[in-house]
């Protein structure tokens, strides 16, 4: 049985660490509220967006803004959002593992965040940049990083542009998610409305959404001011910063709920141990005790 | 009366929601009014004042700039701003035109920064404009 001194000094280091982690969960819960009131926040003005969207959907031709146009995908770029920070549970490992599944010659990586430089390095990807960013970033910040991607894109150099980040669900469940960004299909963002049907951000039930659509295909007319080209020259490039920056959002929030999950487990965790350890010294005590008695009475005994 | 949806959404959050019997916004090419039963449209709007009828009373705001997206009887407006006339400061949107303007005499701005200047002084001068124009 370990001696009572090195119990003792284990106890000491496990609390130490308790503590710690203790402390690290407080500051990761009052980030977590703020990331999540900001993720949240954001997301009526996104799902407004994508009903602009939609209502162009039937109006517009496919093919008449580079924005729009499939091209046949030769290259892909990935926007790939991790952490700057580790200790926040399996956040990041199950973003990158959806990396694997991607072929490395037709891709091309543009990473947010260190975690994802670092992996993306060790594994030998192509990475054309990456960009730190604040833990509460603005949209202003977050721009010149979509504005990269949307020149990318329009010089021809990729014909695709994703997004792999971990999608916040709900403060224990975050999932990853690769989505398409450019080419804007609007069909995508139809399904996404859809899917999005039940929180309750959204005010139009379905139904309501089809007797519009109906109306719009009765009156079968739609004007655009000044000029079709102008308006879609000014929405489908702002969509796609909003929806970079919507998405940069999530990921923020994402991370430290995570992350507060995380240290709470390993708070708990250290307490645990702290008890077992706790009742080993005891034992550890009151045995070193009982044979000291044992000692002494037979010590007596053996002087009468 | 025959009524419209009415819904103006920013980035922060759902400013406003309910049915109006007309609005007035500021579109690129001057001021739009819609009333209901309005033919689609998709437009640009502009920083400047947003007039509300609802139930008989007049509510005015001051947007940024944004989208308009009217379906028959259901209007969207997605604006970077939008401040009742009631809540605007007009003494910080004062302090903030002074201050964008000398901002702006200074040359050594990158053209990314001298657009978001621009753009928060035309929203600052809207507020004002809004607020100034309720008192004649």
């Amino acid at each position: 049985m370990a001696n009572t001194r090195d119990i003792r000094r284990r106890i000491k280091s496990v609390k130490n660490t308790a503590q710690i982690t203790k402390a690290m969960e407080m500051v990761a819960a009052s980030k977590m509220r703020r990331a999540q009131q900001a993720a949240m926040a954001g997301r009526p003005y996104s799902e407004a967006l994508h009903q602009a969207l939609l209502s162009l959907r039937d109006r517009v031709d496919q093919e008449c803004h580079p924005l729009l146009v499939q091209r046949p995908v030769k290259k892909t770029l990935v926007l790939l959002l991790t952490s700057d920070k580790g200790l926040c549970g399996a956040l990041n490992t199950n973003v990158l593992r959806d990396i694997a599944a991607l072929d490395s010659s037709s891709t091309v990586f543009v990473a947010i965040g260190r975690k994802g430089a670092a992996f993306l390095a060790r594994t030998g990807r192509l990475m054309i940049a990456d960009f730190l960013l604040p833990d509460h970033p603005t949209f202003l910040q977050t721009k010149p990083i979509s504005q990269f991607c949307l020149e990318q894109f329009l010089s021809g150099s990729v014909d695709q542009v994703n997004i792999l980040y971990p999608k916040f669900i709900n403060t224990l469940v975050q999932r990853p998610v690769n989505l398409q960004l450019l080419p804007i299909s609007i069909e995508q963002s139809s399904v996404m409305s859809q899917s999005s049907k039940t929180t309750p951000f959204l005010t139009h039930s379905p139904s309501s959404e089809n007797e519009t659509k109906k109306d719009v295909l009765e009156t079968g007319e739609y004007l655009f001011e000044p000029t079709p080209d102008n308006v879609l020259n000014a929405i489908l490039p702002y969509s796609f910063h909003f929806e970079v920056f919507q998405k940069i959002l999530d990921e923020r929030a994402s991370e430290q709920s995570a992350r507060m999950v995380a240290m709470k487990a390993a708070t708990d965790n250290a307490k645990n141990l702290v008890k077992d350890l706790t009742l080993e010294y005891n034992k550890a005590r009151q045995a070193s005790i009982t044979t000291e008695l044992l000692e002494i009475t037979t010590a007596q005994m053996a002087l009468q | 009366m025959p009524t419209l949806h009415l819904e103006i959404v920013t980035p922060e959050a759902r400013i406003y929601q309910a049915e109006v019997e007309a609005v007035v916004v500021p579109g690129v090419e001057g001021e739009l009014g819609i009333l209901p039963h309005h033919v689609a449209l998709m437009t640009q709007i502009v920083p400047g004042e947003l007039r509300i009828s609802h139930e008989g009373q007049q509510l005015r705001m001051a947007v940024g700039e944004g989208f308009l997206d009217v379906l028959p009887n259901r209007v969207l407006i997605l604006t970077d701003m939008a401040i009742d006339e009631a809540d605007i400061d007009e003494h910080a949107a004062e302090k903030a035109v002074a201050l964008a303007e000398q901002e702006l005499k200074n040359t050594t701005l990158s053209h990314e920064e001298i657009a978001t200047v621009q753009s928060s002084l035309l929203r600052s001068l809207a507020k004002i404009r809004v607020k100034r124009g309720s008192h004649y």
